[in-house]
């Protein structure tokens, strides 16, 4: 029984550890975490929504929309740009989805012939 | 809580009314509940820091060890991966805050230590987004995985409008409209799902008494207690933005 009850704690944390590195936490550190805070006073988000862009890293104004309660009347869409535009900048990003979407820019660049 | 005369010893027999149960766990021997003092002292989103006080029991063998490392074992090996009551999924101990004097006890040779600290709990907090995997669709709705907990349902009539179940494959299908006409988007299994929490149930499974009526009814009841989880989640993907991830990435 004990032994047992070890067994699925260990199981337990290795399963929550394996479901954060996926997420953008992963590549986060508390000085990245400190300046995104301060970048985020400006817009005057409350604590749960300015916890949820930084564990979610939102990349469009719809993901902005859903983690944002009442956005329409509270953010202007210049606001919402700028607000990616933040999160794009201070969080980093997935380097391979980033190193991906950088090679197809490049091909897409390549004029067809 | 304060009582100074409630010692480790008189809190089998007096037990205050804010303590709560494990009620996740396969445990046989049901021991002293733990206290919880304070939650959700520092939130991390999905997960919470929750401040706890309970009495552990340190056996003779573990003397040699240092008493903070044969505590945080058995606290992790008490709660980890159990759903405490009205808090939620034990993950992993965070830190011990104090320690109180240890006692031994006649006719016992283990110390018992009073012990405050601090659990992670995995809580999401009402109309948090979180992020998992569809395990499975059931004419209830679609069933989601975070991983490391899987108790998450989302009903049909909070999928995206109109959605149909499709008996052959077994999967929720968005029938999302364009102007050139409906488009079948499925829901399969394994699939990344963004979803919003609407709702949390706990149920308390701690084992009841025997049933004073005993008949095959009884244990047909029982089976049906068993399949029950003690912390389950209610999704919603009603709104734009959740949903497939794929159904939103590219424009």
């Amino acid at each position: 029984m004990e032994v047992k009850d070890a067994n699925a704690a260990l199981l337990s944390n290795f399963e929550t550890l394996k479901y954060l590195s996926n997420s953008p936490c992963q590549r986060q550190s508390p000085e990245i975490v400190k300046e995104f805070l301060s970048a985020l006073k400006v817009h005057k988000l409350t604590k749960a929504e300015k916890l949820q862009l930084l564990n979610h890293r939102p990349m469009t104004a719809v993901e902005i929309q859903l983690m944002v309660e009442e956005s329409e009347e509270r953010l202007t869409e210049d606001q919402i740009e700028q607000l990616i535009h933040t999160i794009a900048s201070i969080l980093p990003g997935d380097p391979e989805a980033e190193a991906q979407e950088q090679t197809e820019m490049e091909e897409d660049d390549v004029p067809q012939e | 809580m304060t009582n100074p005369s409630l010692s480790p010893w008189g809190s089998q027999s007096k037990r205050p009314t804010s303590m709560f149960w494990i009620v996740g766990g396969n445990r046989r021997t049901r021991r002293k509940p733990t206290q919880i003092t304070n939650m959700c002292l520092s939130v991390s989103a999905m997960f919470v820091l929750v401040e706890m006080v309970d009495t552990v029991r340190t056996t003779p063998w573990q003397f040699e060890r240092k008493l903070n490392d044969s505590i945080a074992e058995e606290l992790n090996k008490k709660l980890a991966n159990k759903v405490v009551y009205n808090v939620g999924l034990c993950i992993c101990l965070y830190d011990i805050t104090k320690l109180e004097d240890s006692y031994i006890f006649p006719g016992d040779g283990a110390s018992h230590t009073k012990v405050h600290f601090r659990y992670v709990v995995f809580h999401p907090f009402l109309d948090e987004i979180l992020m998992g995997k569809i395990k499975g669709c059931s004419p209830e709705g679609v069933h989601v995985s975070l991983g490391f907990f899987d108790d998450i349902v989302i009903p049909p009539e909070s999928l995206q409008q109109p959605a149909k179940f499709d008996e052959a494959e077994q999967v929720w299908v968005w029938e999302y409209v364009t102007e050139e006409g409906a488009h079948d988007l499925y829901m399969d299994i394994g699939e990344d799902i963004r979803f919003r929490v609407v709702d949390e149930t706990f149920i308390d499974t701690s084992p009841t008494g025997p049933s004073t009526s005993e008949s095959a009814s009884s244990t047909t009841a029982e089976e049906t207690q068993r399949k029950e989880a003690p912390y389950t989640l209610v999704g919603s993907i009603s709104e734009p933005g959740l949903g497939l991830l794929s159904w939103w990435t590219n424009n």
